[in-house]
C-alpha cells in the first residue's frame, strides 16, 4: 500500500504508462486515503469518488491502447473556486448554497482534456479571502504537519489551504490553486510542497470564481517542481473567453527543469529584510543564496524601493475589486436566498446570512475605498503604487534574471495562535503581494524545517512569462534542499 | 424666429436643456456575450451565463458593437478616441445581475461632435455633442403580473447601448424634438440604431433648468429619466420648465433631483433627491483590457460610411433641382431617398418629385403602406412617368393608372394597353370630336365669339369628355383655338 503513496505525479504517470499500476488502483488508493484521513484534515469540501472511479476505468481503457493525454489517470484535487460542471462549487461560502454550475472552468477543462481525474473539490478560505483557511464556511483545514513538541492543530495557510494540505498528506498527486496575493505560495510553504503562481494572464480565469480580477491567477500545487511543470503545461494557454489571458504559446515546462543556473543573476531585494524577521527565516534565505551560488549563479543585492507600500496598496486594490465582484451574490438568480419584505430587505438578509465575517469585512473596506470622495485618496493611489511596484521589478530585471526571497515571514502557526487583529493576519502576505501586484510569476519550494519541525519555503520571482527560469532555478534549490520529509499525517504512514 | 420664453409674473424665463440619449446598437449579439440582441422573444430566452452574472463568467467585447459606435461617432462628426476604457458602475438592482453595469465613464470612445438641426421656420442650429460612450443595458423588472412578486426578464440585459450626451445647447421643446429626430435620422442612415422608440431602442434622459432672460450661468437642473417618445420629451420640458419657473418666482429653490414624466397627468414627479442619489463607485473594469483601436480601422469604417442626411439633401437639391423643403421630405428616411433616386435618375426629375410627394405618397397613406412594402416599385413608377413624358398617356389618365397599379400590382404599360388608355394624337379624330361639340353648342360658340373667353375651358372639358380623357391636351387646345375662330 505505502508504495502507491511514494509516487509523485511524474512517477505515477510512468507507472501508469508502463502498466505497473492501473488508474483504478491508483484512484482507489487515494479515495481510500481521503476516507481514512480527511474527516480530520477537512481538506475536501466535496468528494467525488464515483465520478473518479468511472473516469479511472475510462483512463485504463485508453492507457491499455497506449493512448490518453499527458495526465491520463492521475488523481488530482480542484480548489473549490473553479466551476466544475455538474459538481457543487461553493467558494467555501454559504452564499452559494448548493450551487452546481452547468459549466466548467477553462483551467479544469484543460486538465480534464489531458486525462486528469478529480477526486473532489478542495477547501479554501471563503472566496479565497484569507491566509489561514480558517474563514471557510465548511470549517478550517488542518495542516498535516505538526510541531515536534506539540499536537496543536496548525493552519495550512491560505487561501489554497485545502489544496496544500491534500497534496502534502498524499491524498492527491497534485491540485489546482489560485493566487491573488500569495494564496498558492504561502500555503505551499506552510505545507512543505511546491506551488507556482504563473504570470497574470498565463492561465484563463474563465469559470474561476473571482476575488480580485486584476490579480487572480490559477496555478499548480504539487509535491515537486516537475509535477508542477506538468500540471502548468496543461492548465496554461490563451482563452478567447478571458480577455485578460495572453496569446502566447505554452512552453514545454518540464524541459526547463534541468537547465541549471550557471551564469544566472539572482537578485536579493534589501527591502525584504524587514524588521522583526525571524532568524530562522533569515537563515533559510541565506541557505538559498548559498545553494544558488554553489550551482554557479551570480547573486547580487538589489532594491525594490516601493515594497513597503505593496501590502496596503494590495489590500485597497484587491478589496475594491472584490466588493464589486461579490455584488452578484444577491439571492436573486442562484445560491442561497433569505426572503425579505422588499428587494433591499432580501439583499440584506441574504448577504448577512450568506457571507462570513472576513468576507463582509473586505466588502466593507472595498466599498469604502471606492466611495465618492475617497476614490482618489485610496483606489487611485493604490493603482499608482501598483505601477511603481511593477517598475521596481522591471528595473531590477535589467540587472538580474530572477529574485530570491522568503515565501512567508514564518512557518505554519497553530489555529489558536491566529492573531485576533485582522491586519496582523494580512502581514502574512508581505513577501508574496509585490509579485501579484506586478503580475510577474513566482513560485515557492520547500527548503527545510524550522526548529520545531515545520516546513519553510523559499520564493523565486521571475520576469513576465519566464516561468521557465523559475523552474530552472527552483529545481536547483529543490535538489540542494533534498526535502524528503513527510508530514505527521500522511497517506503513506500507517496510523 | 422669436425665442422660446416662459412668461412668469416677474418676467421672461429661458429654458436650458441637455439630453442624454440612449440608443441601442444594431448588432447580432450583445455587447459582451454571444446571446442574441434581438428584441422580443419569450422572457429569459436571450440570456447567456455571462448576462446572468454567473460565478466565474467574464465579458468579451463584441467587435461589431465597437465598429457601430465608431460609425456613429463619425456620423456625429465627432472625435474618435483611439484609446477608451470600460468602467464598472456599481449599484444593486434585481434586473442588474452582476451588481454593476459595464460602461465607459472616464474615457469614452467618442468625444466632442455636433448635430445640425433645422427648425420649422428654416432656422439652422448646431447642438454640441459632449461625448458618446458604449455601455450595457440592464434587464427588465416586471411588477404588474403578481400582487406580491416581481419578475425579471434578462433578454435585454447586456444589450449594447450608446449614450449620446449633448451640451446644454437646447433652448426649447421644439429644438429638443428636432435634435432627437435628427439624431434618430442619422443613426438610422448609419444603420447603427433602428431608432424604434416604442420598443425602447431609443430613450432619453432630459436635463432641464431655467434662467431669467439675459442671466449668465446656469441654475440648478433636474433630470427627467427615461422618456421614450419625441412628443413626451417635448411635453416634459414644457411642464418641467413651467414648474421650475413657478418655484423660483414664488421664492423657492430647485432641488437637484431625478424626476419621472407622467404623460397621463402631464406632470413630472420626484424619483429621488440628491441625497438618495447612488454612489456608483466607478472604477476601471478589470475583466477587460483598455480598448485600443487603430486609426487605419477608423479610416476604413469612414470610407465605407453611407451618405449622411445633410450631404444627401444638398446633393438632391443640386442634382434634381428639388427645393429645400422637398429635399427635407425626400431624405427623412434613407429608403424614401433611395426610392426617389431610382425613379428620378434619368427621368424628368420635376415630374418624379411632384408625383412622389403627391399622388404616390397619397397612395401609400391610403393603403397604410410604407416605402419598404410599397405596392408599387420604384421601377414601376418610373415606367408610369415615362409614359407621361413620351405622351403615351396624359397626367389625368396617369392618376387612374396609378390607382390601378396599386390595386393590381400590374405594370403601367400593361394597364394602359388593357384599358386602351393610350392618348389620342390623331388630328382628324380630335377635329371630328370638336366639330361635333361646336355644332351641338352653337349658342355657346356665339357667346365665345362675342368675347366670353372663359368659355374656352368649357369646350376643352367637353372635348376631353367626348374623347374619354385620352386626347392629348395640348392638341385639343391648339385645335380648339383654330376651329373657334374659323
Amino acid at each position: 500500500m505505502s508504495s502507491v503513496f511514494n509516487y509523485t505525479l511524474a512517477s505515477a504517470r510512468e507507472a501508469l504508462r508502463a502498466r505497473k499500476i492501473s488508474a483504478v488502483e491508483l484512484v482507489d488508493a487515494h479515495i481510500d486515503a481521503i476516507e481514512r484521513l480527511d474527516d480530520g484534515l477537512n481538506s475536501f469540501i466535496t468528494r467525488t469518488p464515483e465520478q473518479a472511479r468511472l473516469a479511472a476505468k475510462e483512463a485504463d481503457a485508453l492507457l491499455a491502447k497506449g493512448e490518453g493525454g499527458s495526465l491520463c489517470g492521475l488523481p488530482i484535487g480542484i480548489k473549490d473556486l473553479f466551476a466544475t460542471e455538474g459538481v457543487r462549487t461553493t467558494a467555501a461560502s454559504k452564499i452559494l448554497g448548493n450551487f452546481v454550475p452547468p459549466y466548467e472552468s477553462t483551467v479544469t477543462a484543460n486538465l480534464k482534456r489531458d486525462g486528469a481525474i478529480s477526486l473532489g473539490k478542495l477547501n479554501l478560505d471563503e472566496f479565497a479571502m484569507g491566509s489561514t483557511n480558517l474563514t471557510s464556511a465548511f470549517g478550517g483545514v488542518e495542516n498535516p504537519w505538526k510541531r515536534r513538541d506539540s499536537d496543536a492543530k496548525l493552519v495550512p495557510g491560505g487561501s489554497s489551504g485545502g489544496s496544500a494540505a491534500a497534496v502534502a498528506a498524499g491524498l492527491v498527486l497534485g491540485a489546482t490553486g489560485t493566487d491573488t496575493g500569495g494564496s498558492i505560495r504561502q500555503p505551499a510553504a506552510f505545507c512543505g510542497i511546491t506551488g507556482i503562481k504563473p504570470t497574470y494572464g498565463r492561465c484563463s480565469r474563465f469559470g474561476t470564481i473571482a476575488f480580485a480580477s486584476s490579480l487572480d491567477q490559477a496555478g499548480p500545487m504539487a509535491r515537486n517542481l516537475q509535477d508542477c511543470a506538468i500540471l502548468l503545461e496543461s492548465m496554461a494557454g490563451f482563452d478567447p473567453k478571458d480577455s485578460t489571458s495572453v496569446n502566447k504559446p505554452v512552453p514545454h515546462y518540464e524541459a526547463a527543469l534541468g537547465r541549471g543556473v550557471k551564469g544566472l543573476k539572482v537578485g536579493i531585494p534589501k527591502e525584504y529584510r524587514i524588521d522583526g524577521l525571524p532568524a530562522e527565516i533569515e537563515a533559510i534565505w541565506q541557505q538559498g543564496i548559498n545553494w544558488l551560488k554553489e550551482a554557479g549563479a551570480e547573486v547580487v543585492d538589489i532594491s525594490l524601493p516601493h515594497t513597503k507600500y505593496g501590502l496596503p496598496a494590495y489590500y485597497i486594490a484587491a478589496l475594491a475589486e472584490a466588493s464589486s465582484n461579490l455584488a452578484r451574490y444577491d439571492g436573486v438568480r442562484f445560491g442561497e436566498r433569505v426572503s425579505g419584505a422588499s428587494l433591499d430587505a432580501l439583499y440584506e438578509a441574504t448577504r448577512a446570512a450568506g457571507f462570513g465575517d472576513e468576507v463582509k469585512r473586505r466588502i466593507l473596506l472595498g466599498t469604502y475605498v471606492l466611495s465618492s470622495g475617497y476614490y482618489d485618496a485610496y483606489y487611485l493611489r493604490a493603482q499608482k503604487v501598483r505601477t511603481l511596484l511593477q517598475r521596481d521589478f522591471l528595473k531590477a530585471y535589467e540587472t538580474v534574471d530572477i529574485i530570491l526571497a522568503p515565501t512567508a515571514p514564518s512557518g505554519a502557526f497553530a489555529w489558536d495562535e491566529k492573531p485576533t487583529d485582522p491586519v496582523q493576519v494580512y502581514l502574512n502576505d508581505v513577501f508574496t503581494v509585490p509579485a501579484s501586484m506586478a503580475g510577474v510569476p513566482a513560485l515557492s519550494v520547500p527548503a527545510g524545517l524550522d526548529s520545531r519541525g515545520v516546513p519553510l519555503g523559499l520564493q523565486l520571482i521571475g520576469r513576465f512569462f519566464d516561468e521557465e527560469a523559475l523552474l530552472a532555478a527552483g529545481s536547483v534549490l529543490e535538489k540542494a534542499a533534498s526535502f524528503t520529509h513527510r508530514p505527521t499525517i500522511h497517506a503513506g504512514v500507517s496510523a | 424666429m422669436s425665442a422660446y420664453r416662459i412668461t412668469g409674473e416677474t418676467g421672461e424665463w429661458e429654458v436650458i436643456v441637455g439630453l442624454e440619449v440612449h440608443a441601442q446598437i444594431v448588432s447580432q449579439s450583445k455587447l459582451f456575450s454571444g446571446a442574441s440582441a434581438e428584441y422580443g422573444g419569450e422572457p429569459n430566452t436571450h440570456v447567456s451565463l455571462v448576462d446572468a452574472g454567473f460565478p466565474g463568467m467574464l465579458p468579451v467585447l463584441n467587435r461589431e458593437c465597437v465598429a457601430q459606435a465608431v460609425r456613429t461617432g463619425l456620423g456625429l462628426r465627432a472625435q474618435i478616441n483611439l484609446f477608451s476604457r470600460f468602467d464598472r458602475k456599481n449599484y444593486f438592482y434585481a434586473d442588474l445581475p452582476t451588481g454593476y453595469q459595464i460602461s465607459q465613464f472616464e474615457h469614452p470612445i467618442v468625444g466632442k461632435g455636433t448635430v445640425e438641426i433645422e427648425l420649422s421656420d428654416g432656422e439652422i442650429r448646431h447642438i454640441g455633442v459632449t461625448r458618446m460612450h458604449m455601455e450595457q443595458d440592464a434587464g427588465k423588472s416586471i411588477h404588474d403580473q403578481d400582487p406580491t412578486r416581481s419578475f425579471i426578464d434578462l433578454n435585454r440585459a447586456g444589450v449594447a447601448l450608446m449614450e449620446i450626451v449633448s451640451e446644454p445647447d437646447i433652448r426649447s421643446p421644439e429644438e429638443a424634438g428636432a435634435y432627437i429626430r435628427k439624431l434618430r435620422q442619422i443613426l438610422r442612415y448609419l444603420g447603427t440604431c433602428d431608432g424604434n422608440m416604442e420598443e425602447g431602442s431609443m430613450r432619453a434622459d432630459v436635463n432641464v433648468s431655467v434662467r431669467r432672460e439675459g442671466e449668465e450661468g446656469y441654475r440648478t437642473r433636474c433630470e427627467i429619466k427615461n422618456v421614450n417618445s419625441v412628443r413626451f420629451v417635448m411635453q416634459a420640458i414644457e411642464v418641467e420648465a413651467q414648474r421650475q419657473v413657478d418655484i423660483w418666482e414664488s421664492g423657492g429653490e430647485i432641488d437637484q433631483e431625478t424626476r419621472l414624466f407622467d404623460h397621463v397627468k402631464g406632470e413630472t414627479r420626484s424619483l429621488r433627491t440628491k441625497e438618495d442619489a447612488h454612489d456608483y463607485r466607478y472604477f476601471p473594469e478589470p475583466d477587460l483590457l483598455p480598448l485600443v483601436i487603430e486609426q487605419s480601422w477608423v479610416d476604413e469604417l469612414k470610407a465605407a460610411l453611407p451618405e449622411l442626411p445633410e450631404d444627401k439633401r444638398a446633393r438632391l437639391e443640386k442634382e434634381y433641382g428639388v427645393s429645400r423643403y422637398e429635399s427635407g421630405v425626400l431624405t427623412a428616411e434613407q429608403s424614401v431617398a433611395d426610392f426617389y433616386e431610382t425613379v428620378a435618375r434619368g427621368a424628368d426629375a420635376r415630374l418624379a418629385t411632384n408625383w412622389i410627394l403627391g399622388d404616390f405618397f397619397a397612395a401609400l397613406n391610403r393603403t397604410g403602406r410604407t416605402i419598404e412594402d410599397s405596392p408599387v416599385s420604384a421601377e414601376s413608377l418610373r415606367e408610369l412617368l415615362s409614359l407621361i413624358s413620351d405622351s403615351t398617356i396624359n397626367g389625368k389618365i396617369a392618376k387612374e393608372v396609378l390607382e390601378d397599379m396599386v390595386e393590381t400590382g400590374e405594370k403601367a404599360s400593361v394597364i394602359v394597353d388593357r384599358k386602351g388608355l393610350r392618348q389620342v394624337t390623331d388630328t382628324g379624330a380630335i377635329e371630328a370630336a370638336i366639330n361635333d361639340i361646336l355644332a351641338a353648342n352653337a349658342d355657346k360658340v356665339a357667346e365665345y365669339k362675342s368675347g366670353k373667353d372663359k368659355l374656352f375651358g368649357f369646350f376643352v372639358g367637353q372635348t376631353m369628355k367626348a374623347m374619354k380623357g385620352k386626347a392629348n391636351p395640348a392638341m385639343v387646345n391648339e385645335l380648339l383655338k383654330k376651329l373657334l375662330v374659323s
